[in-house]
């Protein structure tokens, strides 16, 4: 019985997780980002999971913040908030969902992120990955910035459309 | 007046402070460029490259001062400058936009072999850090290699700045790949590479930058900085003053 319970506590509060925008792209739910690892239910208390995205990303409190507001709104406190930096979080953790989600936001969603290991610096005869235009799904663009107005985008502008446009760095 | 702490330094905790003053130091001189970089796009690419690197400093410098009972904001604001190991070419004026850029790929390129070994360190809190950090270095490592190509072969006028910040800064890179008992202590621990062990892949990396913006490396020189040991130059207390400032006149103030 208490199992149950215990499960359907933590349940409830993953659909919950699921309001919680990210304070940067806030078509996103911090579940869509993939940025909640585990919910653990400690009988006296929730303890979310999270990993953050960038090492420098200034949401990361805020965030923190925002889901502990949401799961006392929900009346599943207490809870508390535990990071969790290995494995480091990657784009291919994005929900499909939030892909889709991102594009009709008007941001081009991440590529699948670079394998880990050597990675040799790519300067000679360098193109950044082709990335479609998420307005009219040209794949005529080109970059403009590696960095855009947070860490986690880069600046990109449509050839057909004429219109710019942000990409969801894959990291 | 906010009085300074004082660490032990064992060698894993003078290990640690080496790389988080080294993040912690160039995201302070990075954060100069707000509002002043050439384009905003280049300001805003700097600004959120310092803000990786003060990032990484909180959560090496935490980890530094956990065992000690120091926080992240007492090692950043409260130390002494002996007490500050970021080797020298991190501390050096920002120059202008070549310099910068020139540095920013050396550090970079340094700090990606460095996360790289570090990312299988055995202190497992590090090796954390080093695995979200090295994906962003290898974009500092990006962007900084693309602008060195840029201007290295672009205007007479970027070549002669480039080739002006290459005499400056490559003397302090000879500091990065000095070993000592903290680096033997580090690699016999498994807590990270020597550092000598990183200067071949380094040249390599900066060898094929360099050919491919017609810019070539000074000869190596007897010139040794000393920052790694807490001799600094002229420039840290400067740069202390500024960075420490609020700290030290609003004791434990927060933003």
């Amino acid at each position: 019985m208490t199992t149950a319970l215990a499960a359907s506590r933590a349940e409830r509060a993953w659909a919950v997780l699921d309001g919680v925008p990210d304070p940067e792209v806030p078509a996103l739910s911090v579940r869509d980002l993939g940025i909640v690892r585990d919910v653990l239910d400690h009988g006296d208390g929730l303890e979310i999971v999270l990993t953050p995205t960038y090492s420098g990303c200034p949401a990361t409190e805020v965030i923190e913040r925002s889901v502990l507001d949401a799961l006392a709104a929900a009346g599943l406190g207490p809870a508390r908030v535990t990071l969790r930096r290995a494995p480091a979080w990657t784009t291919d953790w994005m929900s499909e969902a939030g892909k889709r989600k991102l594009r009709d936001y008007g941001i081009a969603p991440p590529g699948p992120a670079l394998a880990e290991g050597e990675q040799p610096i790519r300067i000679v005869g360098r193109r950044a990955d082709a990335v479609d235009c998420p307005r009219c799904g040209s794949p005529r663009t080109e970059r403009l910035s590696a960095f855009g107005s947070t860490a986690c985008k880069s600046l990109y502008r449509c050839l057909a459309c004429r219109e710019p446009f942000e990409h969801f760095k894959p990291i | 007046m906010q009085g300074s702490v004082q660490l032990r330094s064992d060698p894993a905790t003078q290990y640690l402070l080496r790389i988080g003053d080294t993040c912690l130091i160039l995201g302070q001189r990075l954060g100069e460029w707000c509002g002043h970089a050439p384009v905003i796009e280049e300001d805003i690419a700097l600004t959120n490259m310092a803000l990786d690197l003060i990032g990484q400093a909180r959560a090496v410098l935490t980890h530094a001062g956990k065992a000690q009972g120091f926080d992240e904001d007492q090692l950043a604001f409260l130390r002494d400058e002996p007490d500050y190991l970021n080797p020298t070419l991190v501390e050096l004026p920002r120059g202008d936009f070549a310099f910068t850029m020139l540095r920013n790929l050396m550090v970079a390129t340094w700090l990606k072999l460095l996360w790289q070994r570090l990312a299988a360190s055995s202190d497992a809190e590090l090796a954390a850090i080093a695995g979200k950090a090295l994906k962003e270095a290898r974009y500092h490592q990006q962007h900084a290699a693309d602008w060195v190509v840029r201007l290295g072969d672009g205007t007479p006028e970027s070549r002669r700045r480039s080739e002006t910040a290459l005499a400056q800064l490559w003397p302090y890179a000879a500091e990065l790949f000095e070993a000592d008992a903290v680096d033997d202590a580090a690699r016999a621990s498994g807590l990270g590479p020597g550092a000598a062990e990183l200067q071949e892949p380094w040249l390599a990396e900066m060898d094929q930058v360099l050919a491919e913006a017609a810019l070539t490396a000074p000869k190596e020189s007897s010139f040794r900085s000393t920052g790694r040991r807490g001799i600094h130059s002229e420039h840290m207390g400067h740069l202390l003053a500024e960075m420490q400032h609020l700290q030290r006149a609003y004791p434990g103030g927060v933003w």
